[in-house]
This record gives structure tokens, C-alpha cells and sequence, in this order.
């Protein structure tokens, strides 16, 4: 056991069980608090993986903007019977059931399935490991992002990584960039104050 | 002394796994229309993390693994305030979050 694998296992178990802590508790506001247990330790795991920008993006969004969001929904709606709603003891039932049957059948997959894994020393190297230049080169179809990609490791003997073709990101970039900001005209429009007849708002 | 990397994987997959499934559960058992988009926010999460691992783990797919993350979580943050404006609308109009009682479109 080294010490990524030791940290991965205490991540994995804080996010894991504060995930089912979402799903058992019946009050709202603790499902809040417990989604945001489970966003930090997913933006831990992406830290253990190397994927630094992905992580910070997701403490940046997830924790510091979708979960404000969602508070916000949380508080402006939770007043007497909302806060904590009961489900029958029968739905309980079904839905353990078929919650464990898909972990099984997902497990299962996942184990049986020959993944084409390597070991990577690339990203175990601060120096040449992917960082946010790398990820901008590729949003924009830089060339340089390929022959990086395509370096010989120094004093191993393990195989070259595959050729890359050069491939750009740019259209999703742009196409995210316009639904980005149609939904925020939708999100204002839909979330206005009614205007009363007759009244100044 | 390093772990086989096909155990590391396999270790990220079944935490995906794990929050995949819970954020179906939480779609379909929570009453609360907050709750069904925690849900939505979960199952996402759980997919974003095998990106993640695979961007790791695969060399192919180093670079498109984190693209694709950061796709899912820009679409997540766009999916959420929707949702939310469509949640306070309803509350507003019907004077309560409960998803069962959001049946004016059935036949």
C-alpha cells in the first residue's frame, strides 16, 4: 500500500458514504450538507487522479456555485412540510432492491471488462504532467499538444503511447459558450418577479 | 511499491458506480423537486469521475477525458440554474415543492 492508494481509500469511503447520506436522510437540509461532502471528495479524487484543473474547476463551480444555487432553492422553499418528506416503507423496499441490483450488475461489468490500462509515468512527473496550457492547447487545436503527447520516456523501456491526431475543441467551446449564456436569459426570464397589474415593481 | 493499475481503475469505476447509483435513487425516491436535482448532480459527479480515471489510465484519452469533464460540468452548472428557476416557478404557482402534485399534463 503507498500513499496514493492509501489516500484514495479515505476519499472514496468520505465520498461514497456521504453520497448514500444524500439518499437516506429525509430532511432536505442535510441532504444539502451531505451533497457538499460529497462534491469536495469528488473534487479530491480528481486531485489523487492529476487532473488539477478539472479539480479546481469543480471546487470553483460545483461547491462555490451549484450548491449556493441549490441552498438558495433549499431555503427560499423549505417552510413546514417541505422540509422532510416521508416515503412509504414499501418504496423504501423497492428502491433498495433495485439500487443494489444496478450496483451488481454495474460492479460486475466493471471488473470482468478488460480495460487497456498502462502505467503511466507521465503524470506521476510534475514537469510534463497535463496542466491548464496543455488543456487550452487542445480546446483550440494547438499542434503542439501532439507531439508532447507523443515524447519517448526517458530510461523505460515501455511502449510509445499511440499517434495522436491533432484534434480541437473549438466548435463544443463556442457551442457551450452561446448555450451558456441562452441559459442565463432563460434562467432570469423564468425566475422574474411577477409584475402585479396596476402596481411599480 | 506501486499499486497494479488496473486495480487503481477499478477502484475509481466502482466509486462512480456507487454515485451513479445513488443519484438514481435519489432521482426517483426523493418528494421534493430539490432533491430529485441533487440526484441529477450526483449522477453527473459519478460520470466525471470515470472520465477522470480513464483520462489517467489510458493514454488515448488523456486529454479528452479532463475536456469531456469540464463539458459535463459546465452543462451540469447551466442544467442546475434552469432546473432551479423551473422549481421556484412551480412554487411560486402551486404552493409547494412536492413532485407527486405536478400532474396538470396527465392524460
Amino acid at each position: 500500500m503507498d500513499l496514493q492508494t492509501i489516500l484514495f481509500w479515505i476519499v472514496a469511503i468520505i465520498t461514497g458514504f456521504s453520497a448514500i447520506a444524500v439518499v437516506v436522510t429525509q430532511n432536505i437540509v442535510r441532504s444539502a450538507a451531505w451533497l457538499l461532502v460529497t462534491l469536495g471528495g469528488t473534487a479530491g479524487i480528481y486531485f489523487l487522479l492529476g487532473a488539477d484543473f478539472v479539480g479546481a474547476t469543480q471546487l470553483i463551480i460545483y461547491v462555490g456555485g451549484i450548491l449556493v444555487l441549490v441552498v438558495f432553492g433549499v431555503m427560499l422553499t423549505a417552510q413546514g412540510p417541505f422540509i422532510s418528506m416521508k416515503v412509504g416503507a414499501a418504496e423504501w423496499a423497492i428502491a433498495m432492491v433495485v439500487g443494489l441490483v444496478l450496483l451488481v450488475v454495474l460492479a460486475s461489468c466493471t471488473m470482468q471488462a478488460n480495460w487497456p490500462v498502462t502505467q503511466q509515468a507521465r503524470m506521476d512527473d510534475p514537469q510534463r504532467s497535463l496542466n491548464s496550457t496543455t488543456l487550452a492547447g487542445a480546446f483550440l487545436g494547438l499542434p503542439q499538444v501532439t507531439p508532447k503527447a507523443r515524447m519517448p520516456i526517458p530510461g523505460g523501456n515501455q511502449p510509445l503511447p499511440p499517434a495522436r491526431t491533432p484534434v480541437a475543441y473549438l466548435l463544443p467551446f463556442e457551442i457551450v459558450s452561446v448555450h451558456l449564456l441562452v441559459v442565463l436569459i432563460g434562467a432570469a426570464y423564468l425566475a422574474r418577479a411577477k409584475r402585479r397589474r396596476g402596481t411599480v415593481v | 511499491m506501486s499499486p497494479n493499475p488496473e486495480d487503481a481503475l477499478s477502484g475509481y469505476l466502482l466509486l462512480g458506480a456507487l454515485l451513479f447509483v445513488c443519484g438514481v435513487l435519489c432521482m426517483a425516491m426523493k418528494r421534493n423537486a430539490i432533491g430529485v436535482l441533487m440526484g441529477v448532480e450526483l449522477v453527473l459527479n459519478g460520470a466525471n469521475i470515470n472520465f477522470v480515471a480513464f483520462a489517467r489510465y489510458n493514454p488515448t484519452f488523456e486529454v479528452e477525458g479532463q475536456i469531456f469533464a469540464l463539458f459535463v460540468i459546465v452543462m451540469a452548472a447551466a442544467e442546475a440554474a434552469v432546473a432551479l428557476a423551473i422549481v421556484l416557478n412551480f412554487y411560486n404557482n402551486h404552493m409547494t415543492v412536492d413532485v407527486d402534485t405536478a400532474e396538470e399534463l396527465k392524460g
